[in-house]
């Protein structure tokens, strides 16, 4: 049997083209050893959780520096569930501030990121999440 | 039956998904599902795209999906990127160039990394394309990056090879690559907007010329991934007829220009295939390597399960300090399994 890989969808949903930050999250989850499946920009919460089932991914990680990320995550989250994908866990990092991060985290929103955080950090939470899905 | 394979032969997207999963990853529920899914297999026109990177491959394979889905076509994407060797991480951006094809129910999406396979695919990817012929998929296209051998993978994996060339990335020597143009159906230089076209095309045409035009013969000597081809006799003109003279095709792939003929000498190519036998001869082919592929895998599994790690460690200490060689150690292992 092989080794299971994680897969990670990385999207940038709405309007904003700054994807500096998405590029170098990517790099850091392939340098872990996962799987990245990058869309790139413009996505739209439709497009992120279709490209999130056809690759049955593990883990969703949203770049947001738009602040439409209150109104984002919900209807990704929503999609994603509406999918069958509800085991799936949503990241999400860029310009989040810090009040929100609660908020974000009773819908279901597994982890936040400002823009401070470490590659190194986020790629320890997202093994500990899916080794919480595994057990 | 298995019930992830009723699934996908429902219609099932989500089963789809799993299933792609759990044969990327050799397990067990996958292996069942394959098993009998491969009833429902054979029908669908496997298309191989490949070439170097930065010549657009992705967005051509986009337009072609595309011109497909207008044919009412179903269509399933298999991208292949490489993992990279030393972390086996991958990044697999394959879908940025496939916007226009979200939405499509028609339409399938998978991106596959090489996880170590020395070819341009992963070993799970015949098993992928499997599942989406029995999934009912009428096309299915496999890009892979143009790297080492894997010309010669995706040839064999594939009823129609296209290679896709761009101007200026050095044409003259890529076009010299023999591999390359003895694999390809149909070349396509893509970005034939830019300057260089001219060149990039007689340079392809100038090497079809010299090169005969030969029937492609995959021979598999268990180990051995070259492709060698035997020359056609030349004085036969009836046979001379059958034979496929590659295409060149010039296409700017975000405009779609060139694309009506590129789909239409796809779809003259499997006409050819199906007309002169080669579509069962290639068909036959590739189950016979992938046949020896699992027969190898299983008993080189039953050797180690056999033979404890510590007595090969021994044995090869004593290959290393030149007191027997590799074959010597290893027929003398074989003779002591009696495999």
């Amino acid at each position: 049997m092989i080794e299971r890989k994680i897969r990670v969808l990385i999207a940038k949903p709405g309007l904003d083209g700054h994807d500096r930050g998405a590029k170098v999250v990517a790099r850091a989850l392939r340098d872990a050893g996962m799987e990245v499946i990058y869309t790139g920009l413009r996505q739209t919460p439709e497009m992120i959780s279709e490209a999130a089932l056809q690759e049955d991914v593990d883990v969703v990680g949203l770049s947001i520096l738009s602040g439409a990320h209150m109104a984002l995550a919900p209807r990704i989250l929503e999609l994603l569930r509406a999918n069958g994908q509800s085991h799936v866990k949503v990241f999400i990092g860029g310009i989040i501030p810090d009040e929100d991060a609660p908020a974000l985290k009773e819908i279901g929103i597994t982890g936040v990121y400002g823009p401070g955080a470490s590659t190194e950090q986020i790629v320890m939470d997202i093994r500990e999440a899916i080794a919480g899905v595994k057990a | 039956m298995s019930i992830l394979a009723s699934s996908v032969l429902s219609g099932d997207r989500l089963s789809l998904a799993r299933l792609l999963t759990c044969v990327e990853n050799d397990v067990s529920e996958g292996r069942e599902a394959l098993d009998v899914l491969f009833t429902y297999t054979g029908k669908a026109h496997l298309i191989g795209i490949t070439g170097a990177p930065g010549t657009g491959k992705s967005s051509l394979v986009n337009q072609i999906a595309l011109s497909f889905r207008k044919l009412g076509k179903k269509v399933a994407i298999v991208a292949v990127d490489p993992s990279s060797p030393f972390t086996g991480g991958a990044v697999l951006g394959d879908r940025v160039r496939m916007r226009d094809l979200s939405g499509d129910p028609g339409v399938f999406i998978r991106s596959m990394a090489s996880r170590g396979s020395l070819g341009g695919l992963a070993q799970a990817t015949a098993g992928v394309v499997q599942v989406f012929d029995a999934a009912g998929f009428d096309i299915i296209l496999i890009e892979t990056v143009g790297a080492g051998q894997s010309e010669v993978d995706i040839a064999r994996l594939a009823h129609t090879t296209l290679v896709v060339e761009a101007p200026g990335l050095g044409d003259e020597i890529q076009a010299i690559k023999a591999g390359i143009l003895e694999i390809a159906d149909i070349l396509v230089i893509n970005k034939a907007d830019h300057a260089g076209t001219d060149s990039t095309e007689r340079a392809l045409r100038s090497m079809l010329d010299l090169a005969h035009p030969v029937q492609k013969i995959f021979h598999h000597h268990g180990q051995q991934q070259t492709a060698q081809v035997e020359p056609r006799p030349t004085n036969n003109s009836e046979s001379a007829k059958e034979l496929w003279i590659p295409p060149i095709l010039k296409t700017v792939a975000p405009e779609a220009i060139g694309l009506p003929e590129l789909i239409e000498a796809i779809q003259s190519h499997a006409a050819s295939l199906q007309k002169s036998g080669e579509w069962l001869i290639r068909e036959r082919a590739r189950l016979s390597a992938e046949f020896d592929l699992i027969i190898q895998q299983t008993l080189l599994d039953k050797f180690h399960a056999f033979v404890p790690a510590s007595h090969i460690d021994e044995v090869m200490d004593s290959v290393q300090n030149r007191k027997l060689s590799p074959r010597e150690a290893a027929t003398a292992m074989i003779n002591l399994g009696g495999i």
